[in-house]
C-alpha cells in the first residue's frame, strides 16, 4: 500500500467522523496551546528580568566590601564587620585604568528629610556624577550632581519623583532647600519615575554627593563601588585590575568581593529558564492526557470498525497494513491537533502580550518544536495499542460482526 | 487448481473439542462452478474460510495454484488472499463511510496500485455491473441488489482465480437475488472459479457441481454435466 494512499484512507476515516475527530483535535490543541502559552509566559518573565539587568549595563563590575570566602553568610550582610572599609579613595584609585570608563562609589543610609512642615524617612545614596550614566537613570527635571572633586561635599541633592510629590506637592522643588538630618541640601534635579533599577525604587531616593554622605552618616564605608568597563571583552581584565588595585591598597589582603553584572544576569537567566521549563513540563501533562484520550477514542473506533477491519483482511491487508492505517490515523490527528494548538497558542500569546505590554511574550522556538514533537510522539505511542488490537482481530469473527 | 487433502479443523469450545471439519478431501479445477450446501453447523462456512485463507486448518494440506498454503506466513497469506481470492458475503460488508467507487477501489489501494489505474479499473468494473451512475453513492443510498453487485465488483477487481460467495442471496429478495446469481454465473462463464455456499436449494441446484456437507464431512459430490 502506498504511503499517500494510507494517509488518504486515514484522513478520510477522520473526515467522515467529524464529531470524534474534532473532539480529539480540541484535546490535542489545548495541550499544545497550553505548552505554548505557559512557556511564552515564562520566557516573557525571563526576558523582562534579564532586560532589567541589561538596562543597568552588562559590562558592570560590582565591588562589595568583604570577602565571600570568609564566612558562610552573604558578604553584604557583614559589610560593616570587615576589618577594612571600602573607601572613596579606593574607588578613586579604580579610575586609573584605560580599561575602565566610569566609576561610581555608592554609600547608602537612611535619614529623615523635611521640607517646611512635611517630614519623612528617606533612603539616601551618596554618590558622584558618574552614577547617572552607570545606572542609566534619567532626569525628569533639573540636573544631576556636578562633576568634580569627589572629596568635596557640595550641599546639593537630586530627589526621586515620589519624594518630590510627597514633600513639595504642587510647589516647585528645584532650587528649594531640603533638610536631611542636620544638613540642608539644595534640590538641583528630579529623577524620572520610569528609570528602572533592580532593588531600588528610583522614585523614593535622595541622592547627595558622596563626600556629603560621609559627613552626614559619619562613616567612610562605601556600600558598593560600580565600575563600568570599556567593553564586555575586557571584563575579566577589569575584574583582575580591581582585585589587584584593592589588594595593594589594603596591605595585601583581598577583602572585597567582585561580581560582574554578567554573572548576576546569567544566574537570573538560568533561574527563569528553569521556571519556563517547569511551566512547559506542567503543560506537557495536558499533552499526555490528550494522548490518552486519543488512545481511548481510537480503541472505541477499533471496536466500532471490527467489520471493516475483518473486511480489509479478507481483501488482502496484512497485519502491518492494518497497524499502519490506525497508527497513521492517530498521528494525523495529533499533527492536526498540534497545528490547531499552535494557532490557538500563538493567538493566546499575542493576547497576553496585549494585556501585559511589559512582558515580551514570545514562545521560544524550542518550546514550539518540543510541543509539536511531543504531540506527534503521543499520537504514535498511544496509537500503538489500538492499532495492534485492530491488527490482531480474527477476521472471521470480525466479519461475523 | 484447488486441492484439499485430509483437511480438518478443530475448535476448542470450553473443555470440548468441536470437529468442524474432518478429513475433507476435495479437488477443484479451474473455472468450475460449485455449490456447497448443508445444514447449519455442517462446516461449510469453515471450509469456505479455509479456502479463502481466512482460517488455517488444524491438519491436512491445502494446495492453491500449486503452492502449499499451509506453510505460508501471515504476510504471504494476506497477499494470496488479496490477489487470488475474492469474497462475497451475505451482508455485503461494504465500508459504510466509503462511496461505491471507493469500496470497489479498496483492494487495489491495499495492493498499492497507482491512482490512475485504480480509477480506470474501478470505472470499468462499475460500468460492467450497470452501476456507473451510482459511483458517488454511499452504501446506505443503494438497494440490497446494488450493494451486492458493488461487493462482487470489489471481489473481482483484482482478477482473482477463485470467487467465494457465502450466501450471496441470503439478504436479498428473489428478484435481486436472481440478478446477483446471473452476475456470478456470467463471471463463471468467463472462466472464474466460483464456489457458492447456500441454504437455498434453487440457488444450489444451478451449480454444475454440488457438494453436500453434514457434520464436517462431504457426503455427496454430484456433477451435473448435463445442465
Amino acid at each position: 500500500m502506498r504511503v499517500l494512499d494510507t494517509a488518504g484512507f486515514a484522513l478520510q476515516s477522520l473526515r467522515r467522523a467529524p464529531a470524534r475527530s474534532s473532539l480529539m483535535l480540541l484535546a490535542m490543541g489545548i495541550g499544545v496551546a497550553a505548552v505554548m502559552v505557559l512557556t511564552a509566559l515564562g520566557e516573557g518573565a525571563r526576558r523582562y528580568v534579564t532586560g532589567e539587568f541589561a538596562s543597568l549595563g552588562t559590562n558592570l563590575v560590582i565591588v562589595i566590601p568583604g570577602r565571600s570566602e570568609t564566612t558562610g553568610a552573604s558578604p553584604a550582610l557583614f559589610a560593616g564587620e570587615t576589618p577594612r572599609d571600602l573607601t572613596v579613595a579606593d574607588a578613586a584609585a579604580l579610575t586609573r585604568s584605560a580599561l575602565v570608563s566610569k566609576v561610581a562609589p555608592i554609600m547608602v543610609g537612611s535619614s529623615a528629610a523635611s521640607y517646611g512642615s512635611r517630614t519623612r524617612e528617606v533612603p539616601v545614596i551618596g554618590s558622584t556624577a558618574e552614577m547617572l550614566a552607570v545606572r542609566r537613570w534619567r532626569l525628569a527635571a533639573g540636573g544631576f550632581l556636578p562633576r568634580g572633586d569627589w572629596s568635596r561635599g557640595a550641599t546639593l541633592c537630586v530627589i526621586g519623583e515620589k519624594i518630590r510629590r510627597e514633600l513639595f506637592g504642587a510647589a516647585p522643588a528645584i532650587g528649594q532647600w531640603l533638610r536631611i538630618g542636620d544638613w540642608r541640601f539644595r534640590v538641583v534635579g528630579v529623577l524620572a519615575s520610569e528609570g528602572r533599577s533592580i532593588g531600588v525604587d528610583v522614585q523614593e531616593l535622595v541622592v547627595i554627593p558622596v563626600a556629603s554622605a560621609e559627613a552626614l552618616f559619619n562613616s567612610q564605608a562605601l556600600f558598593r563601588v560600580l565600575v563600568e568597563a570599556r567593553s564586555r571583552e575586557v571584563m575579566p581584565r577589569v575584574t583582575q585590575f580591581v582585585l589587584d588595585t584593592l589588594r595593594e591598597r589594603h596591605q595585601g589582603e583581598e577583602d572585597v568581593t567582585v561580581i560582574t553584572q554578567d554573572a548576576v544576569l546569567a544566574t537570573f537567566d538560568r533561574i527563569f529558564r528553569a521556571l519556563t521549563m517547569t511551566l512547559g513540563g506542567i503543560a506537557a501533562i495536558s499533552l499526555a492526557v490528550a494522548g490518552i484520550l486519543i488512545m481511548n477514542v481510537m480503541l472505541v473506533s477499533v471496536s466500532q470498525r471490527t467489520a471493516e477491519i475483518g473486511l480489509l483482511k479478507a481483501l488482502g491487508a496484512d497485519r502491518r497494513q492494518i497497524i499502519a492505517l490506525f497508527l497513521v490515523e492517530a498521528v494525523l490527528l495529533s499533527i492536526l491537533g498540534a497545528v490547531v494548538g499552535l494557532l490557538v497558542g500563538a493567538a493566546g500569546s499575542w493576547g497576553i502580550g496585549r494585556i501585559y505590554p511589559a512582558l515580551d511574550v514570545v514562545t521560544p522556538g524550542w518550546a514550539i518544536a518540543a510541543a509539536a514533537a511531543v504531540a506527534m510522539a503521543t499520537g504514535l505511542v498511544f496509537g500503538i495499542l489500538p492499532a495492534r488490537r485492530a491488527a490482531q482481530l480474527d477476521p472471521i469473527r470480525a466479519l461475523a460482526g | 487448481m484447488i486441492e484439499l487433502q485430509q483437511i480438518s479443523r478443530v475448535f476448542q469450545v470450553g473443555d470440548e473439542e468441536v470437529h468442524a471439519l474432518e478429513g475433507v478431501n476435495l479437488t477443484i479445477g479451474a473455472g468450475e462452478y460449485l455449490s456447497l450446501m448443508g445444514p447449519s453447523g455442517s462446516g461449510k462456512s469453515t471450509l469456505l474460510n479455509i479456502l479463502g485463507l481466512l482460517d488455517r486448518p488444524s491438519g491436512g494440506c491445502y494446495v492453491l495454484d500449486g503452492r502449499d498454503t499451509t506453510t505460508l506466513d501471515e504476510h504471504e497469506q494476506a497477499v494470496v488472499r488479496g490477489r487470488k481470492v475474492g469474497f462475497v458475503f451475505q451482508s455485503f460488508h461494504l465500508v459504510p463511510r466509503l462511496t461505491a467507487h471507493e469500496n470497489v477501489e479498496l483492494p487495489m489501494l491495499l495492493a498499492g496500485i497507482a491512482a490512475a489505474e485504480r480509477r480506470e479499473r474501478t470505472g470499468a468494473a462499475l460500468a460492467a455491473m450497470g452501476l456507473a451512475d451510482r459511483a458517488r453513492h454511499r452504501p446506505d443510498q443503494l438497494s440490497g441488489g446494488q450493494r451486492q453487485r458493488i461487493a462482487i465488483a470489489r471481489a473481482t477487481i483484482m482478477r482473482p482465480a477463485v470467487l467465494l460467495a457465502d450466501e450471496p442471496t441470503g439478504n436479498l429478495d428473489s428478484a435481486s437475488g436472481a440478478d446477483v446469481i446471473a452476475v456470478l454465473e456470467k463471471l463463471s462463464l468467463e472462466g472464474l472459479t466460483l464456489i457458492v455456499v447456500t441454504h437455498d436449494m434453487q440457488v444450489g441446484q444451478r451449480a454444475s457441481r454440488r457438494l453436500q456437507m453434514v457434520d464436517g464431512r462431504i457426503v455427496s459430490d454430484t456433477s451435473a454435466e448435463q445442465r
